[in-house]
């Protein structure tokens, strides 16, 4: 029994530091490694937690809200509304139709109507946690499996809300208590308690439109980073007590919240701060559950619970396949889409609890149930190994297929970090071809400007790799860095480059120095910000000194590649002195291969309409 | 008056011995819109709608350039590839190149008995330029033997001045629409002396 809040730390903790890496390892996928630690140091193997694993499950299911927070940043209300369809059409049918089916399966097992229902209602929920962090895990979100998983998830934790409504109402004894707990609107009547649930929601678009983005310009104003992160908290938890109070569901409150905050240009910045205290808290989330399995009730009746759980997961799969069929998806997408899904879900656990408090099942039930769900949560990462090892070979083609335009992240191809007169414009370039990218840029000032031009900017340091990460680098192609020259694009090339390394990245220097930097670096994509520019006004002084303006297009690219490769091997020379010679030879070099023997006329650019040799020749044999 | 549309090509002007001469010739002529398209387009960004709207304003056009490789420089097909366009210039709604005049204007390095049956090259100039009589002929034009300039290499600058003056006298029937267009039909080039004299008969009107 470990003792004290730091000696519990240290048993969760180092449970996860063993068990998550080895599980990898092992290919089991994070989560069952984190299932497993938690069964190992619950009380049922070396009882390092005992029963305020519970109290933990509690605190850890702020993992879930934080969760749904970030999968909020990440879904703009425009893309929201184009997934319409899935979340109200699939989630929809989902739910319903496997609360039907799992009710029916509860009737006949001898629950009476009501139970039967809520039981039904409640197990027809799958699990945000485990599915989510596994699709992301395998990278599977973009598939369609992941994108329709993700709809019905979505579609679940907002049903939460209603049936947290519903439950009292097939109460069979009067809800005991009384006093309603923490939720004071379960003392109002029906259109009261609606009109509250509008209230909140509409508050929290309201302030996230009008409060939260002058709050936060000021913060990040203030550049102390930290003041931001615990700002990006308070939020979450604020919005989590709210919503706690008039008795809503937190997860859809941050979730609301995140959709709001999603176009808004700290949404890079936020989900940076708050990625790793949910990895955390979900971590923490899955070892209590591991925790929390009651291997006594288990042990009681094993056959029992197997059945229950091999039942549900059964009735599951097979409502989610049938939609699969219904809704068109291939036959491997819907095969993982409906093992996926198959478990109970982390709101089972609160709603179990609910109708327990309300009466409406009775305590042996919840507790079968409360086993059986966790158990259905642990076989899920089982049942997913099992989908992509033995049954996907066999069926077909699974991983993406479609393009990854449709996937949840609003992730862009590209990446610019830095927005001033150099980045701005190769974005604006990029979108009048089509292609979007994510830019960050690190003035609060300056990004609010861009942001009144109707340019999309989110405001981060990037510099920082959790930012980096949030931006999408890990799937993004391009890094286009157009920042100052200074130690921080240094920086910025060596991190990237070490922990990124499929990232292409290209970056704009100030002068040869930096570009220098930035070749020894590694990089092959360098843009010296001058060059360019410098020719073109050479060409134009040699248009406007009366040469051919082909011409002079023509001799500037040759100038060009010269100078590029001139700078590619100087790079290499670091000693001063040598450098200074080698410059000079180049220079030097340049203007002969180009004046040829002195002529004005660029003996490199033209030679192919150069006619006096084919004259002479003609003269000779006439 | 008819509007003559001179695009000029070459790409290293300075080196032009011939070709320089019969641009100076027609560049400045009222009634004469002369566009030299490697200094227009010196990154071969062609507008093509600058361009069909120059050719709606003209009726005549006069391609200029010099031959290489048997065929026009670089910027000359970039040009015919993106301003004729289907819809535009041909094609059941391409009609705007109706009815209008085309003339190659060409210099070569070979004499006019190497690009005949018996020489060097086999054939005539204008068999060479079918390319360019096919397209043409596609967009409803007028096609005229070419204006060709041989034996660019050995011309002395009398010579020169001499074919810069036939040159001229062709851009001036083009655009007074005094050439006459029947006796040209068929003939091998435009700038035969013979042929010069009959198509170019008629005294320009003032």
């Amino acid at each position: 029994m470990a003792d004290g809040p730091f000696a519990q730390a240290f048993v969760y903790l180092l449970a996860a530091v063993v068990a998550v890496p080895v599980a990898r390892r092992l290919g089991l996928g994070s989560v069952l490694g984190y299932l497993v630690a938690g069964v190992v140091i619950g009380p049922y193997a070396l009882g390092f937690v005992g029963t305020e694993g519970e109290d933990v499950l509690h605190f850890a299911e702020f993992g879930v809200v934080m969760m749904l927070f970030l999968i909020g940043l990440e879904l703009e209300p425009a893309r929201l509304w184009r997934l319409r369809v899935p979340i109200l059409g699939l989630g929809g049918l989902q739910v319903a139709l496997t609360a039907l089916v799992v009710a029916v399966g509860a009737g006949v097992a001898g629950q009476d109507v009501r139970a039967a229902i809520a039981i039904g209602l409640i197990l027809s929920l799958s699990s945000t946690a485990i599915v989510l962090q596994t699709f992301q895990e395998k990278g599977l979100m973009g598939t369609e499996a992941g994108q329709n998983g993700f709809s019905v998830l979505l579609f679940q934790d907002i049903a939460v809300i209603p049936m947290l409504a519903l439950l009292p109402l097939l109460a069979t004894v009067d809800a005991a208590g009384g006093d309603g707990g923490d939720a004071p609107l379960r003392e109002l009547p029906g259109w009261g308690q609606a009109l509250a649930v509008l209230a909140a929601v509409a508050l929290i678009v309201l302030a996230g439109r009008f409060l939260l983005r002058p709050v936060f310009r000021f913060i990040a104003g203030a550049g102390i980073r930290e003041v931001f992160t615990a700002a990006a908290l308070l939020i979450v938890v604020g919005i989590a007590l709210l919503m706690d109070t008039v008795g809503l569901s937190p997860a859809l409150g941050t979730f609301v919240a995140g959709v709001v905050l999603a176009d808004s240009e700290y949404r890079h910045e936020l989900e940076g701060d708050i990625e790793p205290f949910k990895g955390l808290l979900l971590g923490l989330f899955f070892i209590a559950v591991g925790a929390g399995i009651d291997f006594g009730v288990l042990g009681d009746d094993p056959l029992r619970i197997a059945g229950i759980v091999a039942g549900l997961v059964a009735a599951k799969a097979a409502v989610l396949l049938a939609l699969g069929v219904r809704f068109r998806m291939g036959v491997d997408q819907r095969t993982l889409f409906a093992l996926a899904l198959a478990q109970g879900g982390e709101f089972a656990f609160v709603l179990l609890a609910t109708a327990r408090q309300q009466g409406v099942l009775d305590a042996t039930t919840v507790s079968t149930l409360v086993g059986a769900v966790a158990v259905s949560m642990a076989v899920t990462p089982l049942l997913l190994l099992v989908a992509e090892g033995v049954l996907l070979p066999r069926i077909g083609p699974a991983r993406a297929e479609r393009p990854e335009a449709d996937a949840i992240d609003t992730e862009h191809p590209v990446i610019i970090a830095g927005f001033g007169g150099f980045g701005s414009t190769v974005g604006r370039f990029l979108r009048a071809n089509g292609v979007d990218a994510t830019v960050l840029d690190a003035d609060p000032g300056h990004v609010e400007a861009l942001r009144r031009l109707g340019l999309k900017v989110f405001y981060g340091d990037a510099s920082r790799l959790d930012l980096l990460r949030a931006a999408g680098a890990e799937r993004a192609r391009l890094l286009i860095i157009a920042l100052g020259d200074g130690e921080e694009a240094g920086e910025l090339v060596r991190n990237v480059r070490r922990h990124f390394p499929d990232l292409r990245v290209m970056v704009r220097a100030h002068d040869r120095t930096g570009a220098y930097r930035a070749i020894n670096d590694g990089v092959d994509d360098v843009y010296r910000e001058s060059l360019d520019t410098a020719l073109r006004m050479g060409t134009d002084a040699l248009a406007a000194l009366g040469r051919s303006r082909y011409q002079a297009v023509r001799a500037a690219r040759t100038f060009r590649w010269h100078d590029e490769r001139h700078l590619r091997e100087l790079a290499a020379v670091t000693d001063r002195k040598q450098h200074v010679s080698e410059a000079r030879a180049r220079i030097r070099a340049i203007e002969e291969a180009m004046l040829g023997d002195g002529e004005a006329i660029l003996a490199e650019v033209d030679a192919g309409w150069d006619n006096t040799s084919l004259r002479r020749e003609s003269a000779g044999e006439g | 008056m008819p509007q003559v549309l001179i695009l000029f090509a070459h790409p290293a002007e300075a080196r032009s011995r011939v070709n320089r001469v019969l641009a100076d010739a027609v560049r400045d002529l009222p009634g004469v819109t002369f566009r030299d398209l490697y200094e227009t387009y010196p990154e071969f960004d062609i507008r093509v709608r600058d361009e069909q709207e120059l050719l709606d304003a003209h009726d005549a056009v006069v391609l200029q350039h010099p031959l290489y490789w048997y065929s026009c420089p670089a910027i000359v097909k970039e040009w015919l590839d993106l301003v004729l366009e289907h819809g535009w210039a041909y094609g059941r709604h391409g009609h705007h190149l109706r009815g209008k005049t085309w003339l190659t204007a060409v210099t070569t390095a070979g004499t006019s008995e190497a690009y005949s049956p018996e020489g060097t090259h086999g054939v005539h100039i204008r068999d060479l330029l079918v390319p360019f009589e096919r397209t043409a002929v596609l967009c409803g034009m007028r096609y005229l033997p070419p204006f060709a300039v041989h034996g660019s290499l050995r011309m002395d600058a009398a010579q020169i001045a001499m074919a810069a003056e036939d040159y001229r006298r062709v851009v001036e029937a083009l655009r007074d629409g005094t050439l006459d267009h029947a006796a040209a039909e068929g003939a091998p080039r435009l700038n035969t002396p013979a042929l010069m004299n009959v198509i170019c008969a008629a005294a320009p009107d003032g």
